[in-house]
């Protein structure tokens, strides 16, 4: 027994001495704030995975002359507004420079408030919603937005569907679906819309569906977090909907497909990025993520790229860009350059405009083949 | 009529699988006046252990061993932490439970990581099928068939077993039944181990239909069975299965109401409704306790409520 | 206990109060939220608010027997009312992104016009004390029907309560004075609130929420020593004898139902002020949960207890057991079994653990100034001893 706690003894002190000894270079930290587990966890953890893949790339920076290591420092909003403050606040105080993150705008905007009052910035991946950035000094994003995206796709299901009345479901006190079914509704004509919003906690879908039927819709908008999504599909194969299911960027998920895989029926989303856009890129995550266990698990178990892991890859550079111009680790020096910064990233060129937000004007539709189970292009959208 | 037969039939779904959670209730409460909060979340177990076990192994193995397994919990849940408080407040009994429940579901969250998980498919009762003009699934047809009939059969073997004549003189009076030479524990565990084998069962049909396992699944599922017992009036095992057949069915129609209204020109534009499908199974629950407590089919005793 | 002690002991409690406030003000000056120590600003924070509800929730299912479990709701009812009169006129119209608001001023807003600096404090004031009593008028129109039922029927009934206020907040059709079933925010919130002395400024970010909680705190320490703390201590023991020795069994419930609610209206609003969001979702019955496990960690009818209680249950939960979750532990690094939700898991164990085996919790009922008294007999007696 004595022998034993002697070893444990003798490897936690080295374990400590290696922590120690390996630390060379300076460390600036960039915090990771996403949802890990909750509604949106499958999504916030693709969304990561592009950040580890581009620090697994590069994973040092030069800062005013100086090589610093960059650590991914980790906290889970848990996809819920209430947790996301003190997330925040977990993130602010390991001494993070600059946050990224998140997935779902609900947790963003629940949390802008804590970086605001801490004067941290934060860089928005895949939250859409205008609330993010209106009103607040430190957030910015480099997506598109919903007002935009609904747009989009508002005028894909008028003239490519041939839709005129819209069945749209989200999900309560959701800013996400909430936000994007609002814009929809604005640019598809309120009168030709029926508007649901289902509680949390839902687990039965197939009324929504019969309601979207027993109303003579023809097209089914629910841009809701995959896991409500490989449900609906579900439901939707199983009662016969009958009309074609529309979407926003989190459905751009290997959830879907290998939901819809197999079933009649029709699915279009519209998303940041085309699989195929950069082939090298493409070939280079895939290696990584089927190398890497817990990558691929990640991934939900295979190597289908999601559009949000290649968006939390360009913001990890742009993150790196950030700090090489502010010269600094001070999240005040960050946050002063961070509006003129701009980068090239996979998904298009990244720059804001005075509000924070990115300046995009296109969107990808993609269509899903759920014969083979992998997503279809159809077009670039932008609204002129 | 045909605008509002899909929810009825859906609800008659939903109500059979509340009915199958209520029965557990209604008899703990019967026996112990404990409100068995864990329950639901035992129900959530059973769906997460079904799509652990089935990922290895072929269903027919897989669903005894869910039931098997789920059962044992119950069995393991009342030994270890009710068991030992018989002799304490009410409260503190409930207070225990309340701690179950929140230690099953945290348990949840770290083994699943929080994610939501897919329930495996089971051929034959997912199949999709036709009937009366509405496309659906085959486990929505049987799940109120298979209620009935497992409840006929507990209720053959409350009435004409020896075990089962126990249970009705604990519910009756624990202490003058104990005196009597009753097994105290024997019955309360056999009365657990029903009720965590219903709610197994009813997880498989729950799940089968609405395949999503969350760890919050059975929070609300859970509380709905409970209302349901309360509002059939608690003890009486016909008044929960009718009970929860009620609540499943106003929960569905309520969830269409919109649609049905529109369709019917009652009104013209969504006022939301669906909002409060679960809130009026508690308006439900309050009508009742204010004006009939003891429930719809409960007999009348001096000290429930 | 002769009145002369009591006097003596009120007086330590009143120093001992005012030295807890002084140190958390200056603890809110010298530490910075992105400092190590920031986490502790977070958890005297939230500790403050989640002692409050526990203690009022003691109140009602310690204190008086009646086993609530509606507490999120009236959370929820105090923490909505104190965010929609505190929207600042300009940012309404970003708030209520989908509705057109009908409630278009602010109290602090409205009073800061002619009073500045003090009329905002004075505003935050009166929309905390409008969040307690919109709870309380709820609470009373609840009771009415509800409070006749015994132990776990007034449970499931309170409970059921809760859910229904729940769902009333997050409907479409109440959007433009709820916001629907979407979060408000920009409301006056903590970290707003700071002192301007002679040109610097000084952080009010955690001083705020643990004046409002301690205040309150003591507020509910008086009623517990009246007589009516005293009433609703018998109608606990024994309803049958209370009411033999001419205690109003109906008033006395509604009473201590009201008073345990407008305190737990309070701590909906001010912790809406420390998260700096209100959102209905948000108030579930997990929450109520949460507040009971705190008291019964803390000991049933213990005031004391229930702040130890939330402040351990705050601190290993948001602080130090956060590693549990992250990979490494106490210098224990296993990435495989410290993962996330394993801190929770650890957490609720050690609940069991107190439910089975301890289940008088830490402090049974006892209050702080009791422990004093034992090791040194006839010193002074604190305030909560002095009954």
């Amino acid at each position: 027994m004595k022998k034993l706690v002697s070893i444990a003894l003798a490897l936690i002190l080295v374990f400590a001495l290696c922590s120690i000894g390996y630390a060379d270079n300076p460390v600036v930290k960039i915090g990771v704030f996403e949802p890990q587990s909750g509604d949106n966890g499958a999504g916030g953890k693709q969304e990561v995975l592009g950040m580890q893949y581009a620090n697994y790339l590069t994973p040092t920076v030069e800062i005013d002359g100086v090589e610093y290591d960059v650590e991914l420092v980790y906290a889970d909003n848990a996809s819920s507004n209430d947790k996301a403050p003190t997330a925040a606040q977990t993130l602010i105080s390991s001494g993070v420079s600059v946050v990224l993150g998140s997935y779902g705008s609900g947790v963003s905007i629940a949390a802008s408030d804590t970086f605001d009052a801490a004067g941290v910035p934060a860089i928005g991946v895949t939250c859409t919603n205008p609330q993010v950035t209106a009103g607040c000094d430190v957030y910015f994003r480099i997506c598109f937005l919903d007002p935009f995206q609904g747009t989009v796709l508002a005028n894909f299901a008028k003239s490519e569907l041939g839709a005129t009345k819209a069945y749209c479901l989200a999900k309560q006190g959701d800013d996400y679906s909430g936000g994007l079914c609002n814009y929809f509704i604005e640019a598809f004509g309120a009168d030709n819309c029926v508007y649901e919003q289902f509680p949390d906690g839902t687990s039965d879908y197939s009324t929504y569906i019969t309601n979207a039927q027993n109303q003579g819709c023809d097209v089914f908008f629910s841009p809701v977090s995959t896991e409500a999504a490989a449900q609906i599909i579900a439901k939707a194969n199983t009662q016969a909907l009958g009309m074609p299911i529309l979407a926003g960027d989190t459905w751009d998920s290997n959830v879907i497909l290998a939901a819809a895989k197999g079933t009649d029926l029709q699915i279009c989303v519209t998303t940041f990025y085309q699989e195929g856009a950069d082939a090298e890129f493409d070939a280079g995550i895939k290696e990584w993520i089927n190398s890497d266990a817990t990558a691929l698990a990640n991934n939900g178990g295979n190597d289908e790229l999601a559009a949000v892991t290649v968006m939390g890859f360009d913001a990890y550079y742009m993150a790196l860009e950030a700090l090489k111009a502010a010269g600094s680790t001070d999240p005040a020096d960050v946050l002063e350059v961070l509006p003129g910064v701009t980068y090239e990233g996979v998904t298009g060129a990244i720059a804001f405009d005075e509000i924070g937000d990115a300046l995009r004007d296109s969107a990808f539709v993609k269509s899903c083949n759920t014969e083979t189970g992998v997503w279809d292009f159809v077009s670039v959208a932008t609204v002129g | 009529m045909q605008t509002v037969l899909p929810y009825i039939i859906s609800g008659i779904s939903v109500g059979g699988q509340y009915a199958l959670i209520a029965i557990g209730y209604t008899m703990v409460y019967g026996i112990l006046r404990l409100i068995n909060f864990a329950h639901g979340d035992v129900f959530m177990v059973a769906g997460l252990i079904m799509v652990y076990l089935a990922a290895s192994l072929p269903l027919y193995v897989a669903i005894p061993l869910v039931i098997l397994l789920t059962v044992l919990l119950g069995f393991t849940i009342e030994r270890v932490a009710y068991k030992p408080l018989r002799t304490a407040p009410r409260m503190s009994v409930m207070i225990s439970a309340i701690g179950v429940s929140y230690l099953l579901q945290n348990l949840a969250l770290y083994i699943t990581g929080g994610l939501n998980k897919n329930y495996p498919q089971i051929p034959w009762i997912s199949d999709r099928i036709s009937i009366l003009g509405m496309e659906t699934t085959r486990v929505t047809v049987i799940t109120p068939f298979l209620t009935i009939l497992l409840v006929v059969l507990l209720v053959l073997l409350i009435n004409h077993t020896k075990i089962g004549m126990a249970m009705r003189a604990v519910s009756l009076d624990f202490e003058v039944s104990q005196l009597m030479g009753v097994q105290i524990n024997t019955v309360i565990s056999v009365t657990f181990v029903i009720g965590t084998f219903l709610a197994a069962v009813g997880s498989i049909l729950f799940f089968t239909n609405y395949p999503g396992v969350v760890p919050t699944s059975g929070a609300m599922p859970g509380l709905k069975a409970f209302v349901a017992a309360v509002f059939g009036g608690i003890g009486s095992i016909p008044g929960a299965v009718i009970g929860a057949f009620i609540i499943g069915i106003a929960e569905s129609i309520i969830k269409g109401l919109d649609t049905i209204l529109i369709v019917n020109g009652a009104i013209t534009e969504q006022i939301g409704l669906a909002t409060f499908s679960d809130a009026f199974t508690f308006v439900l629950l309050i009508i009742i306790l204010v004006f009939k407590p003891t429930g719809l089919f409960g007999e009348k005793t001096a000290d429930k409520v | 206990m002769t009145q002369k002690k009591s006097k003596k002991g009120a007086w330590i409690a009143l120093i001992a109060v005012l030295a807890w406030l002084g140190l958390v003000f200056a603890l809110d000056q010298l530490i910075k939220p992105t400092d190590k120590l920031g986490m502790l600003l977070i958890v005297l924070q939230k500790g403050s608010v989640y002692a409050l509800a526990a203690v009022s929730m003691n109140l009602l299912n310690g204190y008086t027997g009646l086993f609530s479990l509606g507490h999120a709701g009236f959370m929820l009812l105090g923490a909505y009312t104190y965010a929609i009169f505190t929207i600042p006129d300009k940012n309404r119209d970003t708030v209520y992104q989908y509705f057109h608001a009908v409630v278009r001023f602010s109290i602090p807003e409205k009073l800061s016009q002619g009073m500045g600096g003090f009329g905002t404090a004075l505003g935050v004031l009166i929309a905390l004390l409008l969040a307690g009593l919109v709870a309380a008028v709820m609470a009373y129109l609840i009771g009415l029907p509800v409070l006749r039922l015994k132990s776990d029927y007034l449970a499931i009934a309170t409970l059921g309560f809760a859910e229904i206020i729940r769902a009333v907040f997050q409907w479409s059709k109440l959007g433009p004075v709820t916001n629907g079933s979407n979060l408000l925010k920009n409301f006056a919130r903590v970290s707003k609130f700071k002192l301007e002395l002679g040109g610097t400024k000084l952080s009010l970010s955690t001083f705020v929420p643990v004046l409002i909680a301690t205040v309150s705190i003591t507020l509910i320490v008086l009623i517990v020593n009246s007589t009516y703390g005293r009433a609703f201590k018998a109608i606990r023991d024994d309803e049958v004898a209370a009411e033999a020795m001419g205690i109003n069994l109906a008033k006395h419930k509604m009473l201590s139902f009201v008073t345990s609610s407008f305190f737990a209206g309070v701590a909906g609003a001010t912790l809406a002020m420390v998260l700096s969001i209100a959102q209905a979702n948000n108030f579930k019955s997990a929450m109520t949960y949460e507040i009971l496990l705190m008291v019964v960690l803390g000991g049933i009818g213990s005031i004391t207890g229930s702040v130890i209680g939330s402040m351990l249950f705050v601190a290993a939960s948001e602080w130090w057991l956060r590693g549990l979750d992250s990979g490494s532990f106490l210098g224990i690094e296993a990435p495989g079994v410290f993962r996330n939700g394993f801190r929770l898991v650890v957490f609720s164990i050690i609940i069991m653990i107190v439910v089975l085996f301890f289940r008088k919790g830490i402090m049974g009922e006892k209050e702080l100034p009791d422990l004093f008294r034992r090791k040194k007999k006839a010193a002074p007696a604190g305030k909560e001893a002095a009954e």
